[in-house]
């Protein structure tokens, strides 16, 4: 009689404790979804290095690629670094434009980055951080890709590869403006 | 502190002057410091934006002190960081919907424990008293009275 009770109450208590265990040991604490997935990306103004224009209604209309990065970023931003500027060469005649917003960086550091990979995209310093918050990064590099009605579509967190980038610029363009 | 410091320090005071200065609102140190221990600093483990001395955590205590200035209430700016973080920024999770078992878990589970207790304890009582341990052996008596007296002197 008690035997039977203890085989019942000894795995009623632990196996939940050892599923929970197991659930938290299979994801991945840094793999947050965004919650701005599918919402109209936040509007923002920065002033460029090169003076090139920085706001997000400029480019309403084509589809926005933007990678937040800093220039202290090793080795993520530094392996997606070529990347970007392939992408942009490929893909500013096709309606998209590249966007870098350089995050908690000093300004010298940046611009030998910004040189050291011939990036010509706009790039811009973003103070305070306020851009990096609006779009809830957490960590760099983060790269948001927002359609052409200007809604946040998907989210890299880490370095950008060739095949991400196309796969989600081919996607956002073959939709109808 | 050296002078390029201080300069750099200068310059990040400039960049945190909100973009709403026109109308500033005087912002409580207190109410800035309340509402980022409710948030989690999101480059560190287990720290909350109040504690964490990075820079992210700063710029963070930039923008609550930015939006409280600009005359949102401190559950307006903490909504704000939900919005753009989700509620994995919130350290306390919400209480309310499957977050809600966080909450009352350990309540319940407290609980069966004090149940058990009670069952055992009555099951205890209900059984009957042991027997009385057996007499000692006179010979094992002696020997340990023996062994005693050897242990006083």
């Amino acid at each position: 009689m008690k035997s039977r009770w203890v085989r019942l109450v000894i795995p009623a208590a632990v196996v939940p404790v050892l599923l929970l265990l197991a659930y938290g040991f299979w994801t991945n604490p840094r793999e947050i979804p965004s919650p701005l997935l599918g919402k109209p990306a936040a509007a923002f103004a920065l002033a460029s290095f090169t003076g090139a224009p920085f706001n997000l209604e400029h480019y309403r209309g084509r589809v926005v690629m933007l990678n937040f990065w800093a220039s202290w970023c090793r080795p993520a931003c530094y392996e997606e670094a070529p990347t970007l500027e392939r992408v942009w060469q490929a893909y500013k005649d096709k309606g998209v434009v590249v966007l870098g917003v350089d995050v908690q960086d000093s300004d010298e550091a940046a611009r030998k980055f910004l040189a050291q990979f011939g990036h010509s995209f706009p790039n811009a310093p973003d103070p305070g951080g306020r851009v990096a918050i609006d779009y809830g990064v957490y960590g760099v590099p983060e790269t948001f890709f927002i359609d052409r009605q200007g809604r946040v579509r998907f989210k890299q967190v880490g370095a950008l590869t060739d095949d991400i980038a196309r796969k989600q610029l081919d996607k956002l363009l073959a939709e109808k403006p | 502190m050296t002078a390029r410091k201080l300069l750099l320090l200068a310059l990040t005071a400039l960049a945190v002057v909100p973009a709403h200065a026109a109308n500033p609102r005087p912002v409580d140190e207190e109410t800035v410091h309340e509402v980022a221990a409710q948030l989690r600093c999101v480059v560190c483990q287990s720290l909350s934006v109040a504690d964490s001395p990075s820079e992210t955590a700063n710029q963070m205590r930039g923008v609550i002190r930015e939006r409280l200035a600009a005359g949102d209430s401190p559950a307006q700016v903490r909504d704000y960081f939900v919005e753009k973080y989700g509620p994995w920024i919130l350290l306390a999770p919400p209480r309310r919907g499957f977050d809600l078992l966080v909450w009352t878990a350990p309540f319940v589970v407290l609980g069966i424990g004090f149940i058990v207790i009670v069952l055992v304890i009555r099951r205890w009582r209900r059984a009957p008293a042991p027997a009385a341990s057996a007499p000692l052996a006179p010979a094992v008596r002696e020997r340990i009275r023996r062994e005693m007296e050897d242990l006083d002197r």
